[in-house]
C-alpha cells in the first residue's frame, strides 16, 4: 500500500543523547493523524527531522512513495507559532505570501496572481480583513491562523503542524478543527503534534503515541487505549487514568 | 554654511562625503538585516576580527592598496564568524561568550602585529594604526572607487536575493522546506555583512564601527513596519551618520571620524527612540493617555445609565455626588462629565445633576454590550 507519510528508522541524537530512536511511522492517505507524548518526547523534532530541518542519525522519509526531498513542493509546514518573532517588520498578506515563494523559485519576485492565492487562503481562515495588519498587531489565535494560511497557499498533499493549538481560544481551536477536517475530506493527509489528550478522540482519526521511541500508532479507537497511554506517559498514571474515564 | 559649496567644489571634501556615503548606505542596509537577525553584535566581532587580517595582509604583500587590505580584513572577519558559529555548535560554549571571546582574542592579536609592523624600520607601513579609529581624511578617489564597486556589487546582491533574505530572517526553518538551501544563503547574507563592515574599517575604524551596522537599522525600525523602507531608511540614515561624521572630522584635524560618526548617529536613534509616531516613546505615552481619558468617559457613560435604569427614563438625571461615589479609581468625576458634555453625550440639568442624552444612551448600551456581551 502506499503510505502518504512512510518514516522508517528515524534516530536523532543530540549530543550522545538520543532523541528519537529508531521511530517507524506510516500514515495513509487521507488521515487525520495526532502526536502525542509527553514534553521532550521528541514530536517536534519528528518532524523536523523529517522535514530535514533537523540532522537525523538515521531514518528515510517517503512521501506518496517517493523521497521527501523529491516531493517537497507537496509537503506544507506549520511551525510553532513561537518559533518566529512576530515583531518583524512585515503584514499578514506578506507572510502568507511566503508559502508560494518556493514555486516562484529564485530571483521572482510575487506578483498579482500570489496576491491573490495569498487572500483567498487567508479568507479560507477567516483573516482576509486582516490582510494589512503588521504582525506584531495579532493575537496568538489569529497568528496561528496566519500560519496555517501560509500552509494553506502552498496547496500540498501532506501537512506537517506543530502545536496549531496552542494558546488558541475554543473559537479558534474550533475553526482550525473545522479547517483540518475540511483538509482530510479533501483527501489531504495532515499530522500535528498534539497537546490536549482529551480532544484526540474527537478531533482526529489515526494517533501516534511517541515518547523518544514510538510506542504505538495507527487508528485511534484501537491505539488510544489507557495501556498505550501509560507507557507512553510512564509515571503520571492517575492522570491517565482520570483521563480514560472522561473517555467513557 | 561654507561647507556646503566646499562638498561640491572642494575635491578632498568631496571626496570623503562620497566615500563615507558609500559605506553608511551599505553598512547601514545590511545592517538592517543584521538587526532583524540578532547579529548586531556579531558585527562589532566581525570589525575587530578584520584587524589581524589587514596586518597580515600588508605583511604579506607589503602593500597599503585598499583592495588588499580590504581582502585580509575580509578573510579575518569571516574566519571570526565562522569560528564563533562552529564554538557556539559544537561546543557548550554559549553564543554570547564565544562573541566575546573572539573578538578579544581576534583583537588583541591584530593589535600585536600592528606593533610588531610599527617597529620595523620601513617606513611604509606609516597609517596602518588609523585603522583602530578610521581616519577619513586619508580617503582618496582610488579607496572612494574600491568602496563604490563592492558596495554597489553588495548591495545588488542584496536585492537579487530580496525575499530569500526576507524568509531567512522571519523563519529560516520554513525556508528550508520550500527547498532552498538555508545554510548557502546564511553563508551568502553573512559574507555580505563582512564585506559591508571591511569597506567601512579605513574611515571608521575596527573599534566603533559596530555603530555603522546597528545604530541606523535599530532608529529605522522605528519609523516603518515594512521592512523595504526599513532597509532603504537604514541605508539612509547610515549615509547622513557616515558624511556628516566624515566631513566633520575631516575640516577639524584633531576630531577622530569614528567617534564623530557614532555620535551622529547615536542622537539619530536617540531622537527615533523618543518621536517615531508608532513605536516612539512620546507617542506611546499621549495614545496611552487618551486611551485612559477615553476609558472614564466609557465608565462614567455607565454609572449614568446604570444609576438611570433604576428609573422609568435612561435619561434619568443624577447628582455629581453619586457618581464620584461610584467612580472611585479614577478620582472626581466633574472633569469627565464636562468631557461627555463636549461630546455631547450627557447633559447638565442643574448646577449639580447630570444627564444621558440620547446618543449618551446608545453608546453606554454599546459599551455594556462590548463589555459584558449582552446588552441590559
Amino acid at each position: 500500500m502506499d503510505y502518504a507519510i512512510d518514516i522508517r528508522d528515524m534516530t536523532v541524537a543530540y549530543r550522545e543523547k538520543p532523541v528519537l530512536w529508531d521511530v517507524d511511522l506510516q500514515v495513509p492517505p487521507g488521515v487525520l493523524l495526532a502526536i502525542v507524548g509527553p514534553n521532550g518526547a521528541g514530536k517536534t523534532t519528528l518532524i523536523k527531522a523529517s522535514l530535514g530541518l533537523v540532522k537525523a542519525a538515521a531514518g528515510s522519509v517517503l512521501i506518496h512513495g517517493r523521497p521527501y526531498a523529491e516531493q517537497r513542493s507537496t509537503v506544507a509546514y506549520v511551525p510553532q507559532r513561537g518559533s518566529v518573532d512576530w515583531d518583524f517588520p512585515t503584514n499578514v498578506l506578506d507572510v502568507v505570501t511566503m508559502g508560494l515563494y518556493g514555486q516562484l523559485g529564485w530571483f521572482k519576485r510575487p506578483g498579482k496572481a500570489e496576491r491573490v492565492a495569498a487572500l483567498k487562503s487567508l479568507a479560507q481562515v477567516g483573516m482576509e480583513e486582516f490582510a494589512a495588519r503588521q504582525i506584531s498587531q495579532l493575537s496568538g489565535g489569529q497568528q496561528q491562523r496566519v500560519f496555517l494560511a501560509r500552509a494553506l497557499v502552498q496547496d500540498a498533499r501532506v501537512y506537517f503542524m506543530d502545536e496549531p493549538f496552542q494558546g488558541v481560544d475554543a473559537t479558534t481551536e474550533r475553526a482550525i478543527v473545522d479547517l483540518l477536517q475540511g483538509l482530510r475530506k479533501q483527501g489531504k493527509t495532515v499530522a500535528v503534534v498534539h497537546h490536549d489528550l482529551q480532544t484526540v478522540p474527537e478531533y482526529f482519526d489515526h494517533v501516534m503515541l511517541l515518547n523518544v521511541r514510538r510506542i504505538a500508532s495507527g487508528p485511534v479507537e484501537e491505539e488510544f487505549t489507557e495501556e498505550n497511554l501509560r507507557t507512553t506517559y510512564g509515571g503520571r498514571v492517575a492522570f491517565v487514568s482520570a483521563l480514560s474515564a472522561a473517555k467513557k | 554654511m561654507e561647507w556646503i559649496t566646499d562638498l561640491f567644489t572642494d575635491y578632498t571634501l568631496r571626496t570623503v562625503a562620497l566615500g563615507s556615503a558609500l559605506l553608511g548606505i551599505t553598512a547601514g542596509s545590511l545592517g538592517g538585516f543584521a538587526l532583524l537577525r540578532r547579529q548586531s553584535l556579531l558585527g562589532d566581532a566581525i570589525s575587530h576580527a578584520a584587524l589581524p587580517g589587514i596586518a597580515i595582509a600588508f605583511l604579506l604583500t607589503g602593500s597599503k592598496a585598499p583592495l588588499v587590505l580590504i581582502i585580509g580584513a575580509a578573510v579575518a572577519g569571516w574566519s571570526g564568524a565562522a569560528l564563533i558559529t562552529t564554538v557556539t555548535t559544537r561546543t557548550r560554549i554559549k553564543y554570547d561568550s564565544a562573541l566575546g571571546v573572539m573578538l578579544s582574542v581576534f583583537f588583541g592579536f591584530g593589535l600585536v602585529l600592528l606593533t610588531f609592523i610599527q617597529r620595523q624600520p620601513n617606513s611604509n607601513q606609516a597609517g596602518l594604526d588609523s585603522f583602530l579609529f578610521g581616519q577619513a581624511a586619508a580617503l582618496v578617489e582610488r579607496d572612494v572607487l574600491v568602496i563604490f564597486a563592492i558596495g554597489a556589487a553588495v548591495l545588488l546582491l542584496m536585492t537579487l536575493f530580496w525575499k530569500e533574505f526576507k524568509i531567512l530572517s522571519f523563519d529560516s526553518d520554513f525556508l528550508g522546506t520550500l527547498g532552498f538551501p538555508v545554510r548557502r544563503l546564511d553563508h551568502l547574507l553573512t559574507t555580505l555583512f563582512v564585506i559591508a563592515i571591511v569597506i567601512g574599517l579605513q574611515t571608521v575604524g575596527v573599534v566603533l564601527m559596530s555603530a555603522m551596522i546597528i545604530a541606523p537599522g535599530a532608529a529605522a525600525r522605528q519609523w516603518t513596519d515594512r521592512l523595504g523602507r526599513m532597509i532603504v531608511l537604514s541605508g539612509f540614515i547610515g549615509a547622513v551618520a557616515g558624511v556628516g561624521g566624515a566631513v566633520a572630522s575631516s575640516m577639524i584635524p584633531s576630531l577622530p571620524t569614528g567617534p564623530t560618526i557614532v555620535l551622529i548617529v547615536s542622537c539619530i536613534v536617540f531622537f527615533s527612540l523618543l518621536f517615531a509616531p508608532n513605536r516612539g516613546l512620546v507617542f506611546r505615552r499621549i495614545r496611552e493617555w487618551k486611551a485612559g481619558k477615553m476609558l472614564r468617559v466609557d465608565a462614567v457613560l455607565v454609572d449614568l445609565y446604570t444609576l438611570a435604569s433604576q428609573h422609568s427614563s435612561a435619561e434619568h438625571p443624577h447628582s455629581e455626588r453619586v457618581l464620584d461615589v461610584m467612580s472611585t479609581i479614577s478620582g472626581p468625576a466633574r472633569r469627565t462629565l464636562v468631557l461627555l458634555k463636549d461630546l455631547e453625550l450627557a447633559r447638565q440639568i442643574d448646577s449639580t445633576h447630570w444627564s444621558l442624552t440620547p446618543s449618551g444612551v446608545s453608546r453606554a448600551e454599546s459599551v455594556i454590550e462590548r463589555q459584558f456581551g449582552v446588552a441590559s
